[in-house]
Parts: structure tokens; sequence; C-alpha cells
């Protein structure tokens, strides 16, 4: 607990307490099951969540008009106008674009770059942390100094300096925000590697010759994949809200591409005109960031029974 | 125990360094540092003359040599945009994130820590859901949102606060609220959850059952314990503030290093983007090495090691 770099670290780094004599892997699948009826907020967190990836991968079919279509005669329509016949539910901006249109699609962005940043930084932070823990020595000093050197960076001002530099684009944006991401799983990983190799089966696992690549990949991964998960869907959430953030920065996916942050920034200048501008994209964020929250508390609180919270 | 700050101190260093040594290698990454430093209209004399400047065309190990000895001497090199020098710009950019940064971390202590107790204490109250609820929206709310709607609000219909702007007490207020939000909301939960599983343990039924007021096993014994997992968060949250304000020091035209290094960006003004990476990253650093000294005072079961 010294290094208390991200406060995820000493909440996770715990040995796996398994109730029961299932095998953890199937052990923790069939505990998700179970509790996801009992838990409310849950169970809405997982519907906002499906939702919004419904959206996402149906825009063309869900989406009213083309959101890039622009019509100067239904330019800064409030919501709720109806013109043409069509209801323009949360109204048009400047250039009489749809706002509606333009919110669902800009899930797929949203989507897209938390989803990948995520899993990616999590396949790349799991295969460190395990190689870390596993053979310790020179190369878990290497990573380990690596990855503090990462931290010594947040989140934002990382993601600003390589944008800086490299420009932005939907891989850029994901590879900026790996570069930091991949750091928390590696630590918890590595933490929890470290207290496994002492337990009982992976010493008999060792003892009855399993090679390295066996025992990292049977023995260790199946019990640090909790953990793993867990970091991802808390992760989620805030990896959305990032990357809103730089595309409200100008920052982001460059444009016409419709962010929810650059529609935010799009709000900003026009909010003595139009206050829906303003409110919409936010709320959409707000709306999915809860979705990915809620489920990550739930994973959290069944994957890890010692971190469960009446 | 002073052979661990030491150790610490040097470590810290060492980070910096290497911060040094990244920002050094930012300008190199992309390749040619000089495409990415022109200007669209630069002519073909202007490159010549800025790779003169920079002495791009010695080898990179000499131009480190070049870039770290500046640096020792306080230099960044002059801003494009206006000449001064980037680094002194940087500095002087400092205060306000700051005072932006100190103002949300003061707010998420005062308003966070004593919400998180009373829900505790009160579990499963009325109060309790409210608080929570509250808790777990707020850190779903992006910062700079929240930032928007209360421009919105108090600045565009109320009228009552300037929606930009540096200087007052009421330029403050809103910008302090919006960076304060997700902290607030975490710092809730996490007080809420550490007492409830203080108030469970032995020694406070101990307490209790010795016959000792209320009042005193909440504060003498409760709190104190319950503080001890908080104060490394509340260490982290402060550096973790000063790097978040970036896109909420953009919303509000707040003179701040945050928005400083967008501008420098968006302008291509790179001596200032790298003045202002290093700073906010040795800040970084230097508040994580002091939190790690001081956290080892308070708990005296972690090692040194």
């Amino acid at each position: 607990m010294k290094k208390g770099q991200e406060d995820l670290e000493y909440l996770i780094i715990s040995k796996p307490r398994w109730e029961d004599d299932l095998p953890p892997e199937r052990n923790w699948l069939v505990r998700l099951r179970g509790s996801l009826w009992q838990q409310k907020s849950a169970l809405f967190g997982v519907l906002i969540l499906l939702f919004v990836l419904l959206l996402a991968l149906l825009a063309p079919i869900v989406a009213p008009f083309d959101p890039d279509a622009q019509l100067f005669s239904r330019a800064m329509k409030p919501p709720l106008t109806v013109f043409e016949g069509k209801i323009l539910v949360m109204g048009t901006d400047h250039l009489g674009r749809d706002l509606f249109s333009r919110i669902i699609y800009g899930s797929q962005v949203s989507i897209i770059v938390g989803f990948f940043s995520v899993f990616i930084s999590g396949g790349i932070g799991l295969t460190i942390g395990l190689v870390s823990g596993y053979f310790g020595g020179k190369i878990d000093y290497f990573l380990m100094r690596v990855a503090d050197f990462v931290l010594s960076f947040p989140f934002i001002l990382m993601a600003l300096a390589l944008i800086s530099i490299l420009g932005s684009s939907l891989f850029l944006i994901i590879f900026a925000i790996s570069t930091r991401l991949w750091v928390i799983y590696a630590r918890v990983v590595r933490g929890n590697v470290l207290s496994l190799k002492e337990t009982e089966f992976v010493v008999a696992a060792k003892a009855m010759g399993g090679s390295p690549f066996r025992v990292i990949f049977q023995h260790l991964m199946p019990n640090v994949l909790p953990a793993v998960i867990i970091i991802a869907s808390l992760y989620l959430g805030r990896m959305i809200i990032i990357e809103a953030g730089l595309s409200f920065l100008g920052l982001g996916v460059p444009p016409p591409t419709p962010t929810w942050g650059g529609l935010l920034a799009e709000g900003r200048s026009y909010i003595y005109v139009s206050w829906w501008i303003v409110i919409f994209p936010g709320l959409a964020i707000t709306f999915t960031v809860l979705g990915t929250n809620l489920v990550g508390d739930w994973l959290r609180d069944v994957l890890d029974p010692r971190l469960r919270t009446r | 125990m002073t052979g661990f700050i030491i150790r610490r101190a040097f470590q810290a260093l060492i980070l910096i360094k290497c911060v040094l040594v990244f920002v050094f290698l930012l300008l190199h990454i992309s390749g040619d540092p000089i495409s990415v430093m022109l200007p669209e209209d630069a002519s073909q004399e202007d490159e010549i003359l800025l790779r003169k400047q920079y002495g791009f065309d010695k080898p990179l190990l000499t131009q480190y040599g070049i870039f770290f000895g500046k640096v020792l001497q306080g230099s960044f090199g002059d801003s494009f945009e206006t000449g001064e020098p980037a680094l002194g710009l940087v500095l002087s950019h400092m205060p306000a994130t700051i005072e932006l940064a100190g103002t949300a971390f003061i707010v998420s202590i005062i308003v966070g820590l004593p919400l998180g107790c009373l829900a505790a204490l009160r579990e499963n109250s009325f109060l309790d859901r409210t608080c929570m609820i509250g808790a777990v929206l707020g850190q779903a709310l992006p910062g700079f949102w929240l930032g928007l709607i209360l421009i919105l609000i108090f600045a565009v219909n109320l009228r009552l606060l300037p929606s930009f702007g540096y200087g007052s007490w009421s330029h403050l207020v809103m910008p302090g609220i919006a960076a304060s939000v997700f902290h607030t909301a975490r710092l809730a939960r996490l007080m809420r959850s550490e007492m409830l599983e203080v108030l469970r343990s032995d020694y406070i039924i101990t307490a209790r059952s010795k016959g000792l007021i209320e009042s005193l096993v909440l504060f003498r014994h409760a709190m104190k314990n319950a503080s001890i997992p908080i104060v490394t968060v509340l260490g982290l949250d402060l550096a973790l503030t000063l790097g978040g304000t970036v896109i909420i020091e953009t919303v509000f035209a707040w003179p701040g290093v945050g928005r400083l290094t967008v501008e420098a960006i968006n302008t291509r003004d790179f001596p200032i983007v790298q003045a202002a990476v290093f700073v906010l990253a040795s800040v970084f650093v230097l508040i994580n090495t002091i939190v790690d000294i001081l956290y080892t005072y308070l708990d005296p079961r972690i090692k040194y090691e």
C-alpha cells in the first residue's frame, strides 16, 4: 500500500478468497449471473450499457435524420419543434443539423474509444503484470520503473502531450489513452501474482514441472482475470469522459464526425442562444458513464467479496 | 526512516529526469520535428533558420545535451507566439491553477467527508440513500459539463455570476464546484464504506460495551481509524485535481497552466507545451512523493522498504 498512486490498486490487491470448492473461473461467472437479478442498480447499469451499445450499433437505422445534413431553414430550432411534418426531438444546431441524430451517431466514438482503450490496455497490462510478477528480478524491476514513470503523468496531461505531437484521430486517441491506462492493470495484476505465487496450487504446478507459459496462462491468469475485469469496468466510464474532454478541447476525433465532447464545444459557443446543445450531449455522457459505473460497482462487489459495500 | 525519505526523494529526482527525457523526445517521435513545428504557410528560409536555431541537424544525443544544459539554466526556449521565456510563462500561470485545484480539493473534503460519515451513521436512512444516489451521479458527471450547466443557470439566465474570467471570489465559485464534484462524490462514498467497516469492528464494540459516550466512540475511535485509507486517496486527489483542471480552465477561460497548454497545442507553440508538461508532471511526482512519506508517519504498519 506504500505507493498509493491509484486508489484502485490498494483496493483490489487481495488474495482470492473463493467461498466454495468450485473452480474459481466458473465460480465467479455463476456468482455474477445469480446476483444480477438481485441488484436493481446493477441491472439498471447493464440495461443502460446495452441500450447505448445498441444505439451505437444501429445508429444508421435509429437516427431520424442524416447527422451531417445541413439545412439553414431549420437552424437553431428548440427541442420538439415540428419541421416539415417531422419532430426535431432535441432541436437543431446553427447549421440546421438534427441534434438527436448527431447524439446517436456521437455514441459510436465514445463507445469505440472507451471499449478499445480499456481492452487493449487491459491486454497489455495483464501480460506485463503476469510477466513482471512471475519472473521477478531484473525484468520486474525494469517494467515497474517504466510503470512509475508513466504514473507521473495525469491522464489528461499524457493524452495532451502525445496528441500535441501526433495529432488526433480515432486510433491515436485510443493509443494516447492506453499509454497511460495499462499501468493500472499491470500493477494490480503484478500484486495479485506475487501473492498467488506463494499459494499451494501454483507451487504444486511448478513442482510438477509446469513450464512458465503453462503456469502463467493455466493457473495464474484465470485467478487475476476478475481483477482485470473490475478495473476495465471501473475505468470504462472515466475513459469515455476523457475522450469527451479531448473532443471538447478540439483535440479529439476531428470534425465532421459527431462526438459528444465536440457537440458540447459547439454548445458552449452558442450557450446564450440555444440551451439544448449544451444540455443533451452532456446528459448522454452522464447517462452512459452512470451505466458503466453501476456495472463496475456491481462487478467489484461480486468478484471481490472483501470490498463488498452493503 | 531518514534512509527511506532520502531513497524516496532520489526516486522522485530520477522520475523527474525521465519526464525531461520524455519531453525532449516528444518532439522527435513524429519523425521530423520541424514539420510539426512549422506553420503551414512557412517558407523554405524559415525552415532552414529554424533547423539551425534548434540544432536539429546535429545528432540526437548532442541535441539532448544542449537541451538538458539549457534546462539546467532554467530555459525551455522562448514562446513562438510572444517570444517570452516558456518556463517563466508557465510558472506565471501556476498560481491560478493551484488556486482552482486547491479550492476544489478543500471543497471536496469539507463536503465529501462529513456527508460520507453521516451516511454511514444513518445507514439505509433517507439521508443515506439520497447522499449515495447523489454520489453515484456525481461520479458519472463530467466536470466540464457541470461547468457549462452552471454557466447556463447562474450566468446566462440568473446573471448572478460572471461566466468566465479570473480575479474575485465570484469568479472562483463555478469553476471550483465543477472541478470538485467528482472528488467530492468519491470521497463521500469511500468515507461511508470505511466508516461502515470500522463501526462493525471489535474495538468499536468494545468501546461501546465499556460504556463510552457515543461521541467519544465516534470521534476518537471510529473516525480516526476510518481516515487512514482516506489520507492516501486525498493525496492522490490533490495531485489529480492539479492535472484534471485542464478542461475546466478552458470552459471558464481560467488563466491557468491547463488552458495555456491547450492554447499552445492549438498554435503549435512547442516550447510552452514542453515546459508545461514538465512542470505539471514534476508537481505530480512531488506531491506523490510527499504523500508517500507522510503516509509512513500516519500508519506505522507500513514498511519502509
